[in-house]
């Protein structure tokens, strides 16, 4: 047993906490989030020079020969700092379906992801389908050796600023079937691919995703026909691993700044910090932290084991990420006072993308249903 | 002990329910949860209701209350809950008219009464500062004498839609050598007076609900101290326990429930409306379950003030549970809109907004949640209640 990072994994975390303090502070990260574009191509080029889009791909692959584990480290980082630009969309999501698709889906495709010229944005939900990835209402029809797709995707982060979809739909089947399913990947600006572009509650922009008759060619397919949920559900786990350290990286960010600001802010003529009920409160915070911090690393550590005991983990550590996340969000605006609820301080942004991080991939109740099923042995599983 | 209400008390709900929907103002219907309203918007159901006599239904009789039962008062308040109604602001009703029917003195309440009663005049409170918040008691804006005059130095803050006001009443110091509490005076200051300047502060949800608001030299009559000169820290703890009445929320939160209730039915899981999912019913349950115990802990309380008791430290309770319930039933609505929580519905100019995508029902869903989370800090924080209750309650 080793919970120690590489040297590797170390020094992209040195540089990339460097990066992220000199460029990303509170106050740049408010303007850029308030401006028309709402994030910044060069940063996200910085970010792909430093390596961090190379880190978690096979050499094979034209990677640095990291894997998950290095996407955690970037993303707690992201986290910490509050981060809008889309890595887990692009690099986890997108080039996560990639590096398992064909040989010339990774030439055309997956070089971009990494030098970062490429951007993706994984468009999944639907209006209706909650956090089911099977309930599909977006369909691929068969036409001559490609398909026809029709649909809409529901806040599809990161879409504004993408160049690429990767898109779920069903191509055969009843709504919800576990078979059926199929994964494409698109070019944004292909015909009949609308968009409704918007800003999100904590800052990051998404887009509600039309397709009216969009011709893909066979090759737009990724993995198998038909039986793509297997894959859906294998980058979707990768993808809540990415958040639950996401999150880590905020919730340690929330629990300091209050027990910092615990320290200076006196009421009674004495420092707020000496009360014990708030003692004990942030004592409590600090507790969720790390606990949350366990638990992604066993999620992260567990991708690659048999598929039961990934989607187990993955569900368990989202369960405790979201339970863990609502309380150090909510305590941290509740010990800041009124200076808690105000846009000015950043502890009010870290709670704000606490909560969204709960929607995100699944919410606390989905993963405590997911986790139970499986423990039961109950989840129908898509032929593999 | 009875339940039931009596056939006068019906026909009192039929007469109002027919009053509001005659007259509740059609473009507002379904705003009543919104925080980025126009003055106008505020006022108008209140001006309405002024009209009617119907605007200050807790004042005595002879300054214009409608001497109402606390049944009445009950069923009002329920009536209005029904259409999400925008309810006149409690900074001139519940807080400063109190205070200046049960102290001040005969010009005061005449000349300040009607324009509360009416809608005309809108309050602010300037009581909280930087340095006091849960310790008002230090609070450092002074007020000095000069002739027949004060003249007011300091910065207050948080002062809600002061951006709106038109008067506010504000806690100064006018005694710096007496023990803190003691040197406090109760002003009430026009708000056009030169010398006051209110900058804005945005909130988390993005809306601007709370200002800061700096007073230099301002001079202010000296009628308009209200009682006694260094006695404001009793008017102020009078207000504040008024500031608690009604803090409970009972109603508009039996209101939020049956709106999550809409929602958890239009929402589905696998093809099966979320409301009879278990895990979701049970949330909602146990929630409704919550709200029950408040309201029949506040009807206890109520029935104990009609018994001539006034509000005492077991209003903390009402406090503390009512917001509870109101932050809980804010977090499953965001909850049950799922990933349409997301679009960002107030927006801003360069960035444009997410009003308008997905279900009617989600816009608004994580920003009310966010701005909620203030409940439990203003009007003395929970932590503050509890302290209340673990002193004169439990005797600690
Ligand atoms: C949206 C909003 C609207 C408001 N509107 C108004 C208004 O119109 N007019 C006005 O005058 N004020 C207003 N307030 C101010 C409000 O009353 C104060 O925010 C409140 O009194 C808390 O003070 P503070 O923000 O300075 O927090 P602090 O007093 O600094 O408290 C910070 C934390 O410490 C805790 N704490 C403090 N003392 C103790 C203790 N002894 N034991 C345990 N814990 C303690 C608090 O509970 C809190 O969690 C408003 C506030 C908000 C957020
Ligand atoms: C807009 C606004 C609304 C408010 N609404 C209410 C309200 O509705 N009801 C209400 O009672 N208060 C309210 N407050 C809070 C109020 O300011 C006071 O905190 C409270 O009334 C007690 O005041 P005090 O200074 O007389 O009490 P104090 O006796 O000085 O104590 C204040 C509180 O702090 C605790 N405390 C003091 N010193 C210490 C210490 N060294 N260690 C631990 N705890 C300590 C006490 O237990 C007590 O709970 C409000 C404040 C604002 C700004």
């Amino acid at each position: 047993m080793d919970f120690n990072f590489t040297e590797e994994q170390g020094m992209l975390r040195d540089s990339l906490a460097k990066m992220i303090r000199d460029q990303y502070d509170f106050d740049t990260r408010r303007k850029v989030v308030a401006s028309a574009e709402g994030w910044r191509k060069h940063m996200w080029m910085q970010f792909a020079e430093l390596g961090l889009m190379m880190a978690p791909f096979s050499e094979e692959d034209g990677g640095l020969g990291g894997g998950p584990i290095d996407a955690m480290v970037v993303m707690e980082e992201f986290g910490k700092g509050l981060v809008v630009e889309p890595y887990v969309p692009s690099v986890v999501c997108g080039g996560g379906f990639l590096k398992r698709g064909t040989d010339a889906q990774k030439e055309e495709y997956l070089s971009g992801v990494m030098s970062g010229e490429n951007i993706f944005a994984f468009a999944y939900a639907e209006p209706r389908g909650r956090y089911n990835l099977a309930d599909l209402e977006t369909t691929a029809k068969k036409d001559g050796s490609g398909f026809v797709i029709n649909g809409h995707k529901a806040v599809v982060i990161g879409a504004p600023w993408a160049t690429h979809l990767i898109v779920t739909a069903r191509t055969s089947g009843g709504r919800r079937d576990v078979n059926g399913v199929t994964v494409f990947v698109v070019e944004k600006s292909a015909p009949g691919i609308t968009t409704r572009d918007y800003p999100t509650v904590d800052g990051r922009r998404a887009s509600e995703v039309y397709f009216e008759n969009v011709s893909v060619g066979g090759e737009a397919v990724i993995g198998d026909v038909d039986n793509g949920l297997p894959l859906i559900e294998l980058v979707s786990d990768e993808a809540i691993a990415a958040l639950c350290a996401e999150a880590c990286g905020a919730m340690k960010v929330a629990q300091n700044m209050t027990v910092e600001y615990s320290r200076q802010r006196k009421q009674f003529g004495t420092p707020i910090g000496k009360f014990q009920v708030l003692q004990h409160r942030m004592v409590d915070m600090f507790m969720e932290a790390e606990q949350s911090v366990s638990m992604t690393y066993m999620a992260t550590l567990k991708l690659d084991e048999d598929t039961v005991t990934r989607k187990k983990a993955a569900s368990a550590a989202k369960v405790r990420i979201g339970q863990g996340g609502r309380f150090v969000g909510q305590q941290a605006i509740q010990i800041h006072g009124g200076m808690g609820m105000t846009d000015e301080l950043a502890v009010g942004h870290y709670f704000k993308r606490l909560t969204m991080i709960d929607s995100e991939f699944g919410n606390v109740d989905h993963h405590l249903k997911r986790y139970t099923d499986l423990s039961a042995g109950a989840v129908p599983v898509a032929a593999e | 002990m009875n339940l039931e209400f009596t056939p006068e008390e019906i026909a009192f709900r039929e007469e109002v329910r027919a009053f509001i929907e005659e007259n509740y103002p059609k473009e507002l219907a379904g705003s009543g949860t919104r925080e980025d309203l126009s003055r106008e918007q505020f006022l108008a159901w209140h001006k309405v209701l002024g009209k009617k006599g119907w605007s200050v239904p807790a004042w005595p009789v002879k300054y214009g209350g409608t001497g109402w039962t606390s049944t009445q008062k009950y069923i009002w308040g329920e009536e209005n809950a029904r259409v999400d109604a925008i309810m006149p602001l409690p900074f001139g009703v519940s807080m400063v008219a109190p205070v200046i029917y049960t102290f001040g003195n005969e010009e005061q309440k005449a000349k300040h009464l009607p324009g509360i009663r009416s809608g005309e005049v809108w309050w602010c409170q300037g009581y909280s500062e930087p340095g006091a918040g849960s310790d008002l008691a230090s609070v450092k804006t002074t007020a000095v004498r000069d002739g027949d005059h004060y003249v007011i130095n300091g910065q207050k803050t948080w002062t809600t839609l002061a951006q709106h006001a038109d008067w506010g009443f504000f806690l100064c110091r006018t005694d710096p050598t007496a023990k803190a509490q003691e040197g406090i005076s109760f002003i009430l200051v026009d708000m056009k007076t030169p010398g006051i300047e209110v900058r804005p502060i945005k909130l988390i949800d993005g809306t601007h609900e709370v200002n800061e608001t700096w007073l230099t030299d301002v001079r202010v009559p000296v009628e308009n101290l209200v009682g006694e000169e260094n006695k404001g820290w009793t008017y102020a703890k009078f207000l504040l326990a008024h500031e608690r009445s009604g803090i409970a929320g009972v109603a508009r939160s039996k209101r939020g429930i049956e709106r999550l209730r809409d929602i958890a039915a239009k929402e589905t899981v696998d093809g099966v409306p979320l409301i009879e999912t278990p895990d979701f019913a049970r949330k909602i349950s146990q929630l409704e379950i919550d709200l029950t115990t408040l309201e029949f802990t506040e009807l206890r309380t109520l029935a104990s003030e009609a018994a001539g008791k006034g509000p005492g430290p077991e209003s903390s309770i009402l406090k503390v549970k009512g917001t509870e319930v109101q932050q809980r039933l804010t977090e499953l609505t965001l909850e049950a809109v799922n990933h349409y929580g997301a679009p960002y519905a107030y927006g801003m100019e360069a960035t444009g907004n997410g009003a308008g995508i997905g279900p009617d029902y989600a816009d608004y869903a994580a920003e009310t949640y966010f701005n909620m989370r203030k409940t439990s800090i203003y009007g003395g924080s929970n932590e503050i209640q509890r302290n209340i209750i673990t002193k004169m309650i439990l005797g600690l």
